[in-house]
């Protein structure tokens, strides 16, 4: 009996932790979900239940959004900015991973951390001479500006990434391709980039996001609203005055978050593996 | 011989000609501007006059002469340190809440990432309706709970004192995610054979815990640590520095004087006083590589 109450004691704690955890991650979603459906005189009336729907929900604040604010053009600039910039750091990270992971020697590996040591210079220490040499060669108040710039953090962290993906593969593969009368450079396109496809599909997602939540150089060099990325557009372009539209805000936000929220828990694992691997041998 | 020579000589040829976009990228567009903030802080640099003349260390003897500049510096290791301490605190329980298999695991986990993964920008704008000056949903259950009356509810972002714990609270709550995923593959993704080969060699159950655990985890939290630092995002949406700079931050301030004001040399000036501490940062986290490779 002792042990019953025991164990329910020890089981009702874990849970209310867990439940701890989850209220403290998840809450400002939710009340980004629940304030994006609610009309106005509901946000705005401290007399309600916050928690619920007091009128029915709404999609006024989304129709607002599409067709009052330049939402959908933002919504099409990250698209562009994130595919440029997968295209440009998958054209430089796979084969320099590919390299890293090959080249055996001190000097390799002194390369390795060195291209990955890049990716912690941060871009409050960059933003100042990137927007005098962005505005130097035209691309002043223009998207370009970031699909320039993005690939400055993304290719050295994919090629960690993909460092780690590349050493997975057994060197076996290519010198077989290279007996039976391949390239070395023959191999590496039709052996192990197919081999590889798992990972560069995880190194597509997480540089697609990467440029999603990138704000800094967003904030830094555009200040044109058909120009600017999503996140940007909804942080700070949908603010006039002191007046705030909290149902549009959160309207937009909440568009914006889930699909790097889905995309980032599904190649979560890999990508904890590609971290991982590309550190330890 | 001679071929087989051919073949041994290819790899290096390729080799280098595989490095060279992802290594100029990186040198023009990290190595060249880091060296141009370099000189800008040591010149009289203005976006109305772009001057490249000289002027030695004055910027830098200027902006430490500055008020709010020790201030802001002050600020950025009180907010550095109590978000990164909070959020430790925070990873390690959870991690540890997550290494038990459960019912619905998998969505728990899913759930707690979400701080991390979503763009913090978007987060914090979420952040922001909460700790809003009328209608705080914080403040509303405070007053649902009788802990206040309506006369008496705080404004979050409004109070010196409280803007500062709301950028550490949203910080650490962005950064906890990150700790918990860190300490998990601290804890289950070091390979099992490395684990056994230091039992082999003789290795207990500190040692190996300290020696091929904790590296992982250190480099983990040294990004951390360098992505706090330097971060404008939350302070820049959230207080804007304010009110009056408590919560003013060398991120935001490099910011407001470099881009804001135009006054490149002196933001530049502001934003390397970051390079010491991320220079001590990158040369732990060097250490910690290497010792990981013996």
């Amino acid at each position: 009996m002792r042990r019953l109450v025991d164990t329910a004691v020890k089981e009702g704690s874990f849970y209310t932790a867990v439940v701890f955890f989850v209220v403290l991650a998840a809450f400002p979603f939710y009340w980004m979900l629940i304030t994006a459906f609610k009309t106005n005189s509901d946000l705005y009336d401290l007399s309600n239940i916050p928690f619920w729907f007091s009128d029915p929900p709404t999609l006024e604040h989304f129709c607002y959004l599409f067709e009052q604010t330049l939402f959908a053009r933002w919504l099409l600039n990250s698209l562009v900015i994130g595919v440029c910039v997968v295209a440009i750091t998958l054209a430089a990270a796979l084969p320099a991973g590919y390299t890293l992971a090959r080249l055996a020697g001190r000097n390799a590996e002194a390369l390795g951390i060195g291209i990955f040591l890049t990716y912690l210079v941060p871009p409050t220490l960059l933003f100042l001479p990137l927007s005098r040499i962005t505005t130097m060669i035209g691309l002043q108040n223009s998207m370009w500006s970031l699909v320039l710039v993005y690939p400055t953090f993304t290719i050295p962290f994919c090629t960690w990434l993909l460092m780690g993906f590349f050493k997975a593969v057994p060197r076996e593969i290519e010198e077989a391709a290279i007996v039976d009368g391949c390239s070395l450079f023959g191999s590496f396109v039709k052996m192990v980039l197919p081999l590889s496809l798992p990972a560069i599909l995880t190194i597509v997602i997480f540089t697609f996001t990467l440029t999603l939540q990138e704000f800094v150089y967003a904030l830094t060099f555009i200040s044109a609203s058909s120009q600017k990325p999503i996140t940007l557009g909804v942080a700070t372009d949908l603010v006039r005055g002191d007046i705030y539209y909290w149902g549009e805000l959160m309207a937009g936000a909440l568009i914006a978050s889930v699909p790097v929220a889905i995309a980032y828990n599904l190649f979560l694992d890999r990508f904890i593996a590609g971290i991982t691997g590309g550190a330890v041998k | 011989m001679g071929h087989f020579k051919f073949v041994f000589d290819r790899p290096r040829v390729l080799g280098s000609l595989f490095l060279t976009p992802a290594i100029l990228y990186v040198l023009v567009l990290v190595g060249v501007p880091f060296l141009l903030a370099v000189y800008y802080a040591v010149s009289a640099y203005t976006i109305y006059n772009p001057s490249y003349r000289f002027v030695g260390l004055s910027n830098f003897f200027q902006v430490v002469q500055s008020d709010i500049f020790r201030r802001t510096l002050l600020n950025t290791f009180v907010f550095t340190f109590a978000s990164q301490i909070l959020g430790l605190i925070l990873g390690k329980f959870g991690a540890l809440l997550l290494l038990r298999p459960f019912p619905g695991r998998k969505i728990v986990r899913a759930l707690i990432i979400l701080p991390w993964a979503v763009p913090i920008a978007l987060a914090t704008v979420a952040w922001e309706w909460m700790f809003d000056s009328l209608y705080s949903v914080i403040n509303w259950v405070l007053i649902a709970l009788g802990l206040l009356d309506q006369a008496s509810a705080p404004n979050w972002l409004g109070d010196p004192n409280l803007a500062m714990l709301c950028v550490v609270i949203v910080n650490a709550w962005r950064f906890f995610p990150f700790a918990i995923v860190i300490f998990l593959a601290g804890i289950t993704a070091v390979p099992q054979d490395v684990l056994d080969a230091a039992t082999v060699d003789g290795a207990g159950f500190w040692r190996r815990n300290y020696q091929i655990i904790v590296p992982i985890v250190v480099v983990g939290l040294i990004f951390g640590t360098v992505f706090t630092f330097t971060d404008l995002s939350i302070v820049y949406l959230l207080t804007m520095g304010g009110p009056v700079n408590a919560t003013q931050v060398l991120g935001n301030l490099g910011f407001q004087i470099g881009i804001v004001s135009g006054d490149v040399s002196h933001g530049a000036a502001v934003s390397l006083f970051m390079f010491p501490v991320l220079f001590v940062l990158v040369i732990l986290m060097l250490r910690f590589i290497r010792r990981r490779e013996i």
